[in-house]
């Protein structure tokens, strides 16, 4: 999904206003940018603080900058920054955090963001962005071109299903269609959600579940065809490589709860941390949270 | 751009300063005072419409705020609401409401990397102008202060004046007890930038060396040697002047020094 981003950013060089920041990071990835942007490209160094108030400072000015770094060193070092100067002001910033979730795998617990998005959208005028596949970051960067507040734009690595065509990108998606035996819904964040539709697509196809995709933080309404789904399935699942608190999950139930159009049952399963104590690719990490596919369509299917 | 600073203009406005804190009952007396020249060179002499100002020691809002009621930008009224239910004037500079706080300050540490993003956006557009920062001095304690340091010197923000109101203390002790940076000047010359240390009670000192600090290719520091409380006994290099209000007794004592005292040094302008 980088590769793909950084085709994006060099496309948006061509606007003047547009300013890209680094904190010392996308070696072997950002050098087209770099090249596409000449001094409208800054490694600011080793600094998340000082790089989130210098784009506060572009953007008071009227330029559109985008600060980039890995995912945890995005929201959580610089966080009062990013709250009282971008997010008090609501300036148009965008802050790129790559490796969302358990993106960086084996690096460990320090290059996890996990609690990333839910701890952004606890902040005046946060949007969250989280592509799932590599197609969906074409419309949303194009969107940001000309977005009048802030946004945290989530990457990791796209996992597209084979042989599926995916429908044109939107806040929700319905990637897979529940069989007329099907009693799940599934509620799918981020990329996990190509796996997921992959193995759901090994069951025969009156059991399966439906899949839905969600993209798009926060959200004003859920659709009403996914809301006649569950009403159907009784069963929602929300499946997020994000902790409990503060994740989708939470978000959906309320919703659903506030309107009193509650399914039957309802299942989080969102990232646990370190069950273990022990480190592996992100695959290991969501089989250790339950995240891989084979556990959540074990719960979805009661197989 | 040197405009004139009358005296009397001065210590009007200190007097009016003194009068808001003590109608509102607020401390934050000490460092206001130590500011406030600074603050009224910077808004009557040095800043046209072109420059930008950030106030990174956002607890001397109340400087902030007389000096601009100084400029005609705020009215009796406006100061008249300071610190009360359903004013703009918090005890911090607000984030909406007034257009010439570019931004709500008050957490230390993010001045100086917010006026080098205003800084680098001017050098980017090759825009005119120049940005200042106030700190105070044991904001440096701050790592996000050097953050700042390191990146304008190396970017060459030349279009940059940080400004530290060096008045010697902090929040629970002396600024050499708590964490000593002496000398700061030294620092920031070994950082790489231009230094100038001025008394910051004198109008035509602070004037000249803002004046100079327009004239350069490297980002430039005012070291601004201060006094917390300035003008006014009870108060001068008292940490409770950070914090406790004023009874009228006390109130009254300080009109009469900061009248008797007048203004130490007369800018008769240029």
């Amino acid at each position: 999904m980088r590769a793909q981003f950084c085709a994006l950013m060099v496309e948006a060089a061509a606007s003047p206003d547009f300013v890209f920041l680094t904190g010392d990071l996308g070696f072997k990835a950002l050098e087209p940018v770099r090249d596409a942007l000449g001094k409208r490209f800054i490694n600011v160094g080793v600094a998340e603080q000082n790089m989130v108030s210098l784009a506060a400072g572009l953007a008071r000015s009227g330029m559109r900058p985008w600060a980039y770094s890995i995912a945890p060193f995005m929201y959580a070092r610089p966080f009062e920054q990013i709250r009282n100067d971008i997010c008090l002001h609501n300036l148009s910033v965008v802050m790129v955090g790559n490796g969302g979730g358990y993106g960086y795998g084996v690096m460990g617990a320090t290059h996890h963001a996990i609690e990333d998005y839910g701890v952004m959208l606890t902040l005046p005028h946060m949007r969250v962005l989280i592509p799932a596949f590599d197609g969906d970051l074409r419309p949303m960067v194009h969107r940001l071109a000309s977005t009048e507040s802030p946004v945290y734009l989530r990457l990791g690595l796209s996992e597209e299903p084979k042989d599926l065509a995916l429908p044109q990108y939107s806040a929700w998606r319905q990637l897979l269609s529940r069989g007329s035996e099907g009693r799940a819904t599934i509620l799918a964040v981020g990329p996990l959600a190509g796996g997921i539709v992959e193995a759901a697509r090994t069951i025969p196809q009156d059991r399966r579940p439906s899949v839905w995709l969600l993209s798009e933080l926060p959200f004003a309404d859920v659709p009403q065809p996914l809301i006649d789904d569950l009403s159907m399935s009784g069963h929602l699942l929300v499946v997020e490589e994000h902790v409990e608190h503060g994740g989708v999950g939470g978000m959906v139930a309320q919703y659903l709860l506030t309107r009193g159009v509650g399914p039957r049952r309802f299942t989080h399963l969102p990232a646990r941390g370190y069950p273990s104590g022990l480190y592996g690719s992100q695959k290991f990490h969501r089989r250790e949270s339950g995240l891989d596919p084979s556990s959540v369509l074990g719960i979805a299917c009661q197989i | 751009m040197k405009r004139e600073l009358p005296s009397d203009l001065l210590l009007g406005a200190k007097l009016r300063l003194l009068r808001m804190h003590f109608e509102s009952g607020v401390g934050h007396i000490g460092g206001n005072l130590s500011s406030f020249d600074i603050l009224m060179c910077l808004y009557h002499q040095m800043l046209g419409r072109d420059d930008a100002f950030v106030l990174s020691k956002g607890h001397a809002a109340g400087a902030l705020y007389v000096t601009l009621w100084s400029k005609g930008v705020l009215t009796d009224d406006d100061l008249a609401t300071f610190h009360r239910d359903e004013t703009r004037l918090s005890g911090h500079p607000p984030c909406n409401g007034i257009p010439e706080v570019l931004f709500a300050t008050g957490s230390l540490g993010h001045g100086p990397s917010l006026a080098s993003g205003l800084a680098l956006a001017k050098q980017l557009r090759g825009e005119p102008g120049r940005v200042f920062c106030l700190t105070s001095d044991g904001e440096w304690n701050e790592g996000s202060c050097w953050e700042a340091l390191i990146f304008a010197k190396h970017h060459g923000l030349s279009n940059l004046t940080l400004i530290v109101d060096l008045n010697g203390l902090q929040g629970f002790g002396t600024t050499k007890e708590v964490a000593n940076l002496d000398s700061l000047a030294e620092k920031f010359r070994n950082f790489g930038w231009q230094v100038q240390e001025v008394d910051g009670h004198d109008v035509a000192a602070l004037s000249a060396a803002l004046t100079s600090s327009a004239d350069s290719d490297y980002p430039q520091a005012i070291v601004a040697r201060t006094t917390k409380g300035n003008g006014v006994s009870f108060m001068e290099g008292r940490m409770d002047s950070h914090y406790l209000p004023m009874d009228r007794a006390r109130y009254d004592q300080a009109v009469r020094e900061i009248k008797l005292a007048g203004v130490p040094t007369r800018d008769d302008g240029e």
